[in-house]
């Protein structure tokens, strides 16, 4: 329990040097961090698969995130405008009042840790015997929950055919072809 | 884009085969250790974005390029609707319909096994066609002038 909360406590202080530092390339880099950091917080919790998947997915997502900061950014320091003044002042109110509400809400819950056996008792134990599988992870996503899975995948791919539709090179429309929509 | 020292092509050579091995086995074995479908998926692009910075593209492209890892990214969708439209033989949608088969062994767990490959080609060529998008897209001039 104590190391959950030193690995916590640096993964806060990492977070707020990401926002707060000017060179978008360490920025990147601290936030890789701060993913390694959550993966072996994921490990003292004994989920072998959240840890597996936040380390792969963050040593991919630090590759296409490195090759998207390659444009060259100016860092010069400038003097804070009003509306950024402003900005900040809302965030910093938002946040108290998303707190005080948060801190109400955490009372209902129970302590950190216990077990909340309502719903998945079931699933622990039926999942072996019904699918036969024993990962319950697996079982669970993929047979009981099997309807997520593939809104999850659907999600994925549509997101996917999105980016590669704004990025392709050109586009198929010609220059002096009319748009339908705005008649 | 010719790619990188003969030290990184060298040490491709040896790790991407196991790297991409490792991936196929994750997809494959998620039924009965850690791991799965997105997780195998995305390290089996892991190691195709390893051998595409190493070799360069054009060594990659010529086995899968855009259209490919389209194409692929589409089948992978499609055998995951497939073998979820095929539960209707036994009444409902999404329903297990395979034999179970022996618990701890490789074939057991009915339709797990085509769902973890259907998502694991899915993400795996997704996330490598965005590799491709990233590494084919020009900079405009306009930004390089600042």
């Amino acid at each position: 329990m104590f190391e959950l909360y030193i690995l916590v406590g640096l993964m806060i202080v990492g977070a707020i040097l990401a926002i707060e530092i000017r060179s978008l390339l360490s920025s990147v880099v601290i936030l890789g961090v701060v993913g390694f950091l959550l993966c072996t917080v994921f490990l003292f919790l004994r989920a072998p698969d959240a840890a597996l998947t936040q380390l792969i997915v963050e040593v991919i997502a630090l590759v296409i995130l490195i090759r998207a900061t390659g444009v060259q950014q100016d860092d010069t320091e400038r003097p804070e405008t009003f509306t950024e003044k402003f900005a900040f002042g809302t965030v910093v109110m938002f946040f108290l009042v998303f707190a005080y509400f948060l801190l109400y809400a955490l009372q209902g819950l129970p302590k950190f840790g216990e077990p909340l056996m309502t719903v998945s008792q079931t699933y622990l134990k039926e999942g072996f015997a019904k699918t036969g599988v024993p990962n319950l992870v697996a079982a669970i996503l993929l047979d009981f929950r099997s309807l997520d899975a593939l809104g999850g995948i659907t999600l994925f791919f549509g997101a996917i055919l999105g980016a590669f539709t704004i990025m392709r090179r050109n586009g198929r429309k010609k220059v002096d072809e009319r748009d339908d929509t705005d008649s | 884009m010719n790619g990188m020292t003969p030290i990184v092509k060298t040490i491709t050579k040896f790790v991407g085969s196991i790297i991409l091995l490792f991936g196929l086995y994750l997809i494959v074995h998620g039924h009965l250790s850690p791991g799965g479908g997105f997780e195998g998926g995305v390290t089996v692009a892991a190691a195709l974005i390893l051998i595409t910075l190493a070799y360069g593209k054009d060594a990659v492209f010529e086995t899968v390029d855009l259209v490919g890892a389209f194409l692929l990214q589409s089948t992978g969708m499609l055998i995951f609707l497939a073998f979820a439209l095929l539960g209707f033989t036994g009444g409902y949608f999404l329903l297990n319909f395979l034999p179970k088969g022996k618990a701890f062994t490789f074939l057991s767990g009915g339709t797990i096994i085509p769902f973890t490959v259907g998502i694991g080609v899915t993400a795996a060529f997704a996330l490598f066609g965005i590799f491709i998008v990233l590494v084919s897209f020009r900079i405009f001039k306009d930004t390089e002038k600042k």
